[in-house]
């Protein structure tokens, strides 16, 4: 770790009892639900992390305990260091607080996480779906969801699926 | 097929104003179909009179569910579905794609393979501020602009597919190094490339940078300042153009960027006009990275030699049985980085381009979700675009330079 | 055509209405600009100086679909788009044709899965399939001569 990450490691470790993991050089806090806004006012105020460059998460379905891991990258321009913070949530339908509060850019990543991942974010001033029809139903990069795989038609089984195809309305 | 969901004044009145409820301002809608819009971009403008009193982005138009599929694919057949995310930095996807794979695994692409995925990025990010300079002077009504930078554009696509035999969707940059090594043509274009641009260049600015008209539609509009930016997370050209000399290229060096010698362009004004300065200056930049790494190209094999995650060339599989393994390896099953999450950063003409990858020991990549930098442009813009003239609304959307297909994914 | 030719300064032209009208319609085709993805780069590349369209009377791209009569659907069409296009197609007066650019408007190209339209031809009816991923402006041009072709064999009584 270098001398540039590890007051803010080191803080956050103390204050918020994180966990902390290395792989490949980058550096991974594991903090818990409860404390995501005080861990990031702390990270934007004291330690220059003035950017929160990617929220998303990883669905480790059917483990329930964590199911899901919020990912938040914080990144700082004056040191030009990155910092991994997870997030774990328990259960089908967790929920969690906004960060827009601290890093307004949250607003339509978290709006992203929601529609993809559904989960919910408390306080989010507008959580309506990003990238997918308001009226879809289910949270497409679930891994239970499925990809909506189409069958490819070859010779052998093209009357098959034909049949199946939905039809050009004309 | 599906209904087109529209949405009530009720479900967006955070958005919008008391007024549009009492009839004072008009709600607008603007797209997806819209021929400025630079894609599948709808928005919903709350007007007083002409001028913006609010602004509604909606994107999804293209959503291309990719990062789902990549998790259906092996690491190799993944990165084809990448290329056509942002398809104006088609190089700089695989890139980024191929470095955060090799920081998985811990690979080292030999140091030509480097200098050639630099001059390839750096060739795609001038075709991409071409068709950026063309298509937004041709929104503010500049047509002959776009008829000479698309004629350079087509130098550099000629490049591409000299390289890797398509235009747009190479594929060209592979974890480990490249597809192959560059053919002997590959220098002299480029050099030719080089030589000319310069002088293209001066034709541009001739009809631009001191055109009153442009000055009139550009100077003074759509001004955003750096806290705003990095709030917003707003980063490349517009956030150099508000002042803040933020470039990953700089502040992270990846494939070797540290070794060459050029500048970051900024300008203070954060302003339209401001945005066409610094990306005119850019060009100039990544035709100087370009000359340089012309001159340094070191001779060498363009790929890792660890046969464990890179194919071995074609030539070794007829008398090589090991390569034959190993190819047959790769391509059925794949190969199995180790566990864990990396994040790598390229500095795309937008903005951070970065991707973030999770492995869980299997040959299919477990999450790949790629930062893009459109998206928190079109998240400031109802910011950018608040008080300007629906006319203004052109210039600005042409002066970010988003691409829906980096947005949506 | 027949030309024939007469004494005196004009000529006169017998032909059949169909091939007339044909001709004056594959002449003048208007495209609507309606760029999806990847491919509307090409087809920009079509437009501009390289390849330059002019040349087939193709200049003039409309970006009302109420004066345009040839949709060029240059992209992957996803679930939110899908009904926003057919709205264009029923917006287009007729005649009206379509071109599917690229595979991903074919049939879904590389993107099989829950986002994207398997092809445009489950939305609205295709007259040209250009495959490429995307096609180079040449494909597109081959394309719209085919197309050209197909107008040449049709009947203006076809057309309601």
């Amino acid at each position: 770790m270098n001398e540039i990450l590890s007051p803010a490691v080191e803080r956050i470790q103390q204050q918020f009892k994180a966990q902390t993991s290395e792989f490949r050089g980058e550096v991974t806090l594991l903090i818990s639900a409860d404390a995501n806004v005080e861990a990031a006012t702390v990270l934007r105020d004291e330690f220059a992390f003035d950017m929160l460059s990617v929220v998303t998460a990883v669905d480790y379905c059917p483990q329930t305990n964590p199911r899901f891991h919020l990912v938040y990258i914080f990144y700082s321009t004056a040191n030009h260091a990155y910092l991994n913070v997870r997030v774990p949530l328990d259960g089908d339908a967790p929920t969690i607080r906004t960060l827009e509060t601290v890093y307004p850019s949250a607003n339509w990543r978290e709006r992203e996480v929601w529609d993809l991942f559904g989960i919910r974010f408390e306080g989010h001033s507008d959580l309506r779906r990003l990238l997918m029809p308001p009226d879809w139903e289910g949270h497409p990069l679930r891994k239970d969801y499925p990809l909506g795989y189409e069958e490819v038609q070859f010779t052998f089984n093209f009357d098959e699926i034909d049949i199946r195809k939905p039809k050009g309305v004309l | 097929m599906r209904e087109i969901q529209e949405f009530t004044l009720e479900e967006l009145k955070h958005h919008l104003s008391e007024k549009a409820f009492s009839g004072q301002t008009v709600v607008l809608n603007m797209g997806p179909q819209h021929p400025s819009t630079h894609g599948v971009l709808r928005l919903i403008l709350e007007l007083d009179g002409e001028i913006i009193v609010n602004c509604i982005p909606d994107v999804g138009y293209l959503h291309t569910g990719i990062e789902k599929t990549m998790e259906s694919k092996t690491y190799q057949k993944a990165e084809v579905l990448v290329d056509r995310m942002d398809y104006m930095y088609a190089m700089g996807n695989t890139l980024v794609y191929s470095l955060a794979v090799e920081k998985l695994i811990g690979l080292q692409p030999p140091p030509r393979a480097e200098a050639i995925r630099v001059i390839l990025t750096e060739l795609s990010r001038i075709q991409s501020h071409l068709l950026w300079l063309g298509t937004s002077a041709l929104d503010l009504a500049a047509q002959s602009t776009f008829l000479y930078t698309m004629r350079e554009r087509e130098l550099i696509l000629d490049i591409f597919e000299l390289v890797s035999g398509a235009r747009m969707m190479t594929t060209f940059i592979r974890p480990g190094g490249l597809w192959r090594d560059v053919p002997v043509q590959f220098e002299k274009m480029v050099r030719d490339f080089t030589k000319v641009m310069p002088k293209r260049m001066a034709e541009y600015e001739s009809m631009l940078t001191r055109n009153p008209l442009f000055l009139d539609r550009t100077k003074g509009i759509g001004k955003i300042d750096t806290r705003t930016c990095l709030a917003y997370d707003v980063t490349g050209p517009t956030l150099r153009a508000s002042g803040l000399a933020h470039d990953v290229r700089k502040s992270n060096p990846y494939s070797g960027y540290d070794l060459y010698d050029f500048d970051i362009p900024t300008q203070s004004e954060g302003d339209v006009y401001a945005r066409y300065l610094v990306r005119m200056e850019e060009m100039r930049q990544s035709v100087r990275i370009i000359e340089q790494a012309m001159d340094k190209l070191p001779y060498g094999p363009v790929r890792d030699p660890n046969y464990k995650y890179v194919p071995p060339p074609r030539s070794e599989i007829g008398v090589s049985m090991e390569a034959l393994i190993h190819h047959f390896k790769l391509w059925t099953e794949g190969f199995i980085p180790p566990k864990g999450a990396v994040y790598t950063a390229v500095e795309s003409p937008r903005g951070e381009m970065g991707v973030f990858m999770e492995s869980n020991g299997t040959p299919k990549p477990y999450r790949v979700h790629y930062r893009t930098p459109s998206g928190p442009l079109l998240h400031a813009l109802p910011v950018i675009a608040k008080g300007h003239f629906v006319a203004d609304m052109i210039g600005i959307i042409g002066s970010i330079d988003i691409v829906l297909g980096d947005c949506d994914r | 055509m027949g030309v024939e030719p007469k004494s005196g300064s004009s000529g006169v032209v017998t032909t059949s209405l169909d091939k007339m009208v044909n001709w004056a319609r594959t002449g003048s085709l208007w495209p609507m600009t309606f760029g999806l993805a990847c491919c509307a780069i090409e087809m920009m590349a079509m437009q501009a100086s390289n390849y330059d369209m002019s040349r087939f009377g193709m200049e003039l791209m409309r970006a009302s679909p109420r004066q345009s009569d040839l949709m060029i659907v240059a992209g992957r069409v996803s679930q939110k788009m899908g009904p926003v296009l057919r709205n264009l197609y029923d917006q287009m007066p007729d005649p009206k044709w379509v071109i599917a650019m690229g595979d991903c408007a074919s049939c879904g190209g590389v993107y099989n899965n829950y986002a994207v339209y398997q092809g445009v031809d489950e939305i609205v009816p295709v007259d040209v399939y250009v495959a490429g991923c995307p096609p180079r402006p040449e494909g597109l041009i081959h394309g719209i001569l085919t197309l050209y072709e197909k107008i040449r064999t049709e009947k203006v009584s076809d057309w309601k």
